[in-house]
């Protein structure tokens, strides 16, 4: 057999796969449709994630610390205590606030200004506030600086305030794992939807496949047009989970955008991008070829003409 | 061509078929299997074909012992054999000439050449101008003549046939008999199975009799 025929006959078998789908377009659809809600499932999730990280970012760069100082710092002494910190390797910056300045802050964004003009004396200390630098950002890297800065004499207090991104940051680390996972078994369901709609297949052309093979054709011709709907299934339903990412995205956008802007933030939602929709669509694909493949092979050795 | 060397074959079922076949069948034979249904014709053709395999004995195809053929060489070996079936095994929703294309595009023949030579088959069984019709559309006579043409097209040197008059009237019979005839002249191994001795009997060709599951008679020997 020459090469020209080989492909040729691949291109015709290609296209004749699609000829068969076109014959029974609605049971299509359906197999296919499932097939992507299924790949849309984890790919949402992922989008969400990938969002979630990106919105996070700017979060993870702003790790600060308060340091309270105790009541009777003095001023001076607050400022020696800035010096002595902002000299530390793993510090960025050091902010000074003093007891005054702190408690017009606080009465002008608290709404207790009433209240606090009861107190006779100013109930707020002296306070740094730390900025690590980017390297020392990290779970471990703040917690041995508070250890520090807590040795300090002077130093009464030093708060975390960011231990709660820190936290969500292991919580969507933890949801990637879920995203991988999620994936793994629905690419799973995915080839098995596609084997079983295949073995179906196989099964309502049995007679058809028996006379090829008395015809003279090998398992692998029999199985080739199967395999290729196989593919067709495969990445008709990747296409089709990448629409429904893509309105998913679309719709929630417009909200997701809004809420940013309540809160101060420019951040707008990104899609799934070029890299990530090849690779779904190539994975998919694959799957609906590998689904045909195994149910392919197995059923039609299994079918012998009598 | 054909060589049958005490050949048994039983069936799952525990129907003994064969029980202990001998015959040979020259190159460029024409030769009729004949005896009532059940005494082992179509057995034997399944044999042949390789579609069963003897339960003892040894049977020989082209110089080659079949039970030396492992499985996936089966599609090569029948790809040098034409069948035609008694129901003519058409694929109903594929036009006359895919279905006689059907060896040539398993054989990976070029697209070209594979026009040519279904025209040429359809040409021979007188079904030329067919082509795009649907094997429904056809008369029974004219669907059996697509599965001859089928099973010429690839060119084998032998051709095995189990009952295809057996739904035929006749003298549509006949012709699909003088039509085997021609490949036989032209050096194609022809082996028809029939349970119509009135057909056989117009013909001048070598007859094996079963019965039983044995070789009965042989004329001429």
């Amino acid at each position: 057999m020459n090469v020209g025929a080989y492909f040729d006959r691949h291109a015709q078998t290609l296209v004749g796969s699609l000829g068969r789908i076109a014959e029974a377009p609605v049971a299509f659809l359906m197999t296919m449709t499932v097939i992507g809600m299924a790949i849309a499932l984890p790919l949402c999730l992922y989008v969400f994630l990938q969002n979630a990280r990106q919105a996070m970012t700017g979060w993870n760069d702003a790790f600060e610390l308060s340091v309270y100082l105790s009541k009777s710092t003095t001023p001076e002494r607050t400022d020696e205590i800035a010096a002595q910190v902002r000299a530390r390797a793993d510090v960025a910056n050091v902010r000074v606030i003093l007891a005054p300045q702190a408690l017009a802050e606080f009465r002008r964004y608290s709404g207790f200004g009433d209240a606090l003009d009861a107190l006779q004396e100013n109930p707020l200390p002296n306070t740094l506030v730390v900025t690590p630098t980017p390297a020392a950002s990290t779970a471990a890297g703040t917690a041995a600086l508070r250890t520090a800065l807590r040795a300090v004499p002077d130093v009464d207090q030093v708060q975390l305030d960011t231990q709660w991104v820190q936290r969500l940051i292991a919580i969507v680390n933890l949801l990637r794992r879920v995203v991988w996972l999620a994936a793994g078994l629905l690419g799973l369901g995915v080839a098995l939807i596609v084997g079983n709609t295949i073995r179906l297949d196989i099964q309502s052309r049995r007679a058809e496949i028996e006379v090829m093979k008395l015809v003279g054709a090998s398992d692998r011709f029999a199985r080739r047009p199967f395999l290729y709907a196989g593919l067709w299934y495969g990445s008709g339903g990747g296409v089709l989970a990448l629409l429904l990412v893509v309105i998913a995205v679309a719709w929630v956008s417009g909200p997701v955008r809004r809420l940013a802007h309540l809160y101060g933030s420019g951040f707008s939602l990104t899609g799934i991008g070029f890299k990530a929709g090849a690779v779904v669509l190539l994975a998919s694909a694959l799957l609906g070829w590998i689904g045909a493949w195994i149910a392919a092979t197995q059923h039609i050795r299994s079918i012998n003409p009598s | 061509m054909i060589h049958f060397d005490q050949v048994y074959k039983r069936y799952p079922n525990g129907r003994e078929a064969l029980a202990g076949v001998s015959f040979r069948i020259a190159r460029g034979d024409l030769t009729f299997l004949t005896g009532h249904s059940g005494a082992g014709k179509s057995s034997i053709l399944k044999l042949i074909a390789l579609i069963e395999r003897p339960t003892r004995g040894r049977v020989t195809v082209a110089g080659r012992a079949t039970t030396t053929i492992k499985p996936h060489a089966i599609p090569q070996f029948r790809r040098e054999i034409g069948i035609v079936f008694q129901d003519n095994k058409l694929l109903l929703d594929r036009p006359v000439a895919d279905n006689v294309a059907l060896p040539l595009i398993i054989a990976g023949v070029p697209r070209k050449e594979i026009d040519k030579r279904v025209r040429a088959a359809l040409d021979q069984v007188g079904l030329l101008g067919k082509e795009r019709n649907r094997p429904a559309e056809l008369s029974a006579g004219e669907q059996q003549r697509v599965g001859i043409a089928r099973a010429v097209v690839a060119k084998p040197p032998l051709l095995i046939a189990d009952e295809p008059t057996g739904n035929l009237d006749p003298d549509l019979a006949v012709e699909i008999m003088r039509l085997f005839r021609r490949f036989n002249d032209v050096g194609v191994t022809v082996v028809i199975a029939t349970h119509d001795v009135h057909l056989v009997d117009r013909f001048d060709a070598r007859r094996i009799v079963l019965g039983e599951g044995r070789v009965a008679a042989e004329t001429p020997r």
